[in-house]
């Protein structure tokens, strides 16, 4: 211990010396090892498979060069169709998801923002889903949309409509996939825009009050602007989450029907994961991750111009 | 799309009919109209709640019923006979030892947990408190580690799987993932908001680090470190993508990847399948119950750093 050096200097002015230099190494080793070895290091050495033609069951990995990322682009590649259509997918989902998902958690936040007796209830309630996993909730609905014997179709018979085969043609198979994705995380949304609209200073829409702003107003020119990193937040974690698209359409539709809900981490993890072509796997992961961070990055300077008005 | 419009029909324009405009100048400095709610409020509230419980008591009460109850059409609600015959069968069944697979979820989770949140306290404390070189250096590796996704480490961690040799093995679901620097992060930017004072007197009297860290530091952070401690047993026990790909015996399976084989295997016995779904469930929704509030905090809290 070094204590006795640092007394002299008194705590107030250097409180951060009061321990002998090995200490703070001997706090941080257990969790760097693991940085090290699970993130970081994978972080560089996926790029090296990504040059190589990595198969994991062959002895020999030659060095390829860039050939895994030309034949992703490539049309006459085998890896062309698979991956490209993954990605088309995983744009499809983000498109059909994000809206709803950014605009359904606003609306339960904003009810959920009144003060009425049981809102804690409520808002567990909603949040409920979140916690169950993937698994579960994809055998629910798996039953629910079931199109023979499933509630949903079940419903629509008893009041004399036809049934609808929700997993097995399209676009029923994406609504489905749509729907379960709301149902399971739209509490996760709806609990960061109500601690977002808690933050908001009641002063303000006093304020607004006074001057004679409508609800709607308030809610223009008040809540609007108020969330704005909020909702940067919320629309960038939200299009990462719906790129991720992986175990609803496995469990659900097997990535049918033809492939048309296989998604880019599906065609990635068919590709290194089943087929064991590591090197491509690879760089396809590498393309889809630089196509989500150009994403994240338009996303954050389109939502940071825009000015309150 | 069912679950959309009775919750967008309860958003910003239909809150005008439950709370009317301020009566008078005496109600408006007591209570803004934004906070006063009528009977519409609980009536929309009431109807959004069952969206989210209903599926999951159609789940609970199909485990009870026969097969062809759970077949039948049009919908029979109620069924004719109670059974246990899904718990039973699921009970037998070697190629889906479904218990098997909630005992190690339930292994996996609680060791996962364990690791994350003492390597993850651990360093945030000395991120928090002390100086050292190389400091800013790791704090910036750790954010920027947030910011990559995780697919980017399935082909290189797979490999480090099978060089450790723990593909097919509890340690591929418990150490990789506390790697993750949430954690780390979550626990530093508590540590940093408690007072310095208790930790200096503790010096004067002669106490080294670690007896601070676990004296002082940790009895103080207990919210923090159970909120973590609650999302990291949730992330392991959901977790899909990287069991499904890592584990492959009957046995060796968590409750997750386990799922998608059960469905595989029983395909329209719902009973069955509904009970997997079911003893999936019943242990985190118990957990939910418990710590609720400090699962929801950890959320708030993580949405509002962005």
């Amino acid at each position: 211990m070094s204590g006795r050096i640092t007394g002299l200097a008194g705590p107030v002015r250097s409180p951060l010396r009061h321990h002998h230099p090995v200490t703070p190494y001997l706090f941080v080793a257990p969790y760097v090892v693991l940085l090290l070895t699970f993130l970081v290091g994978p972080a560089v050495f996926g790029v090296w498979m990504s040059l190589h033609n990595w198969d994991f069951m062959l002895p020999g990995k030659p060095w390829v060069g860039l050939q895994n990322y030309r034949d992703l682009f490539d049309s006459s590649s085998v890896l062309f169709h698979p991956f490209w259509n993954g990605m088309k997918n995983t744009f499809l989902f983000v498109l059909m998801s994000v809206p709803f998902l950014v605009a359904i958690p606003l609306g339960l936040a904003l009810l959920l923002n009144r003060k009425f007796r049981g809102r804690t209830f409520f808002r567990a309630v909603v949040f409920t889903p979140f916690v169950l996993g993937v698994a579960v909730v994809g055998l629910v609905f798996g039953y629910l949309f079931d199109p023979e014997v499933g509630l949903v179709n079940g419903i629509l018979d008893g009041v004399g409509l036809p049934k609808v085969s929700w997993l097995s043609t399209q676009p029923q198979a994406w609504i489905t996939i749509t729907v379960m994705t709301i149902w399971w995380t739209i509490g996760f949304n709806a609990v960061i825009f109500l601690a977002g609209l808690q933050g908001l200073p009641e002063q303000l829409y006093e304020a607004a009050e006074l001057d004679g702003a409508g609800r709607w107003s308030q809610f223009r020119h008040v809540t609007v602007p108020g969330l704005r990193n909020v909702f940067l937040f919320v629309v960038t974690t939200t299009i990462l989450a719906s790129a991720n698209l992986f175990g609803q359409p496995y469990i659900l539709t097997k990535g049918g029907p033809g492939d048309s809900t296989t998604t880019a981490i599906m065609a990635m993890t068919n590709e290194g994961l089943r087929g064991f072509r590591m090197g491509s796997a690879a760089a396809m992961s590498y393309v889809l991750a630089l196509a989500l961070a150009i994403i994240s990055v338009a996303n954050f300077l389109i939502m940071r111009e825009r000015k309150p008005s | 799309m069912t679950t959309t419009s009775p919750i967008t029909g309860a958003g910003p324009g239909a809150s005008d009919p439950a709370s009317t405009e301020p009566g008078g100048p005496a109600r408006r400095r007591r209570a803004y109209s934004r906070t006063r709610v009528g009977p519409l409020t609980y009536v929309a509230m009431t109807v959004i709640s069952l969206i989210f419980i209903l599926p999951l008591l159609w789940m609970l009460l199909t485990t009870f019923k026969t097969e062809s109850d759970a077949r039948s059409i049009p919908i029979r609600v109620m069924p004719s006979e109670w059974t246990l015959r899904a718990y039973r069968l699921i009970f037998d069944d070697a190629a889906n030892p479904v218990y098997t697979w909630l005992i190690n979820s339930l292994v996996v989770s609680v060791l996962h947990m364990v690791l994350n949140v003492v390597v993850a306290a651990m360093a945030a404390y000395a991120l928090s408190r002390m100086t050292f070189r190389g400091r800013n250096l790791l704090f910036g590796t750790l954010i920027a580690t947030l910011f990559m996704p995780g697919f980017i480490f399935f082909m290189p961690n797979y490999l480090t799987m099978s060089k450790l040799g723990w593909l097919d093995s509890y340690w591929a679901l418990v150490v990789p993932g506390a790697a993750g620097a949430f954690g780390v992060f979550f626990l530093r930017q508590f540590f940093l908001a408690i007072p310095r004072e208790l930790e200096e007197s503790a010096l004067i009297d002669g106490a080294n680090s670690w007896t601070i860290f676990t004296r002082i530091m940790l009895p103080l952070s207990k919210p923090a470190l159970v909120t973590l401690a609650v999302l990291s047993f949730l992330g392991a026990w959901n977790d899909f993508v990287w069991p499904v790909f890592v584990l492959f015996s009957p046995d060796r399976m968590t409750l997750a990847p386990g799922l998608a084989t059960l469905y595989g295997a029983y395909t329209t016995d719902y009973p069955v399948v509904m009970a997997g779904a079911t003893l999936a469930a019943i242990p985190v929704l118990i957990l939910y119950v418990v710590v609720q509030r400090y699962v929801i905090e950890g959320v708030a809290n993580s949405g509002l750093k962005g």
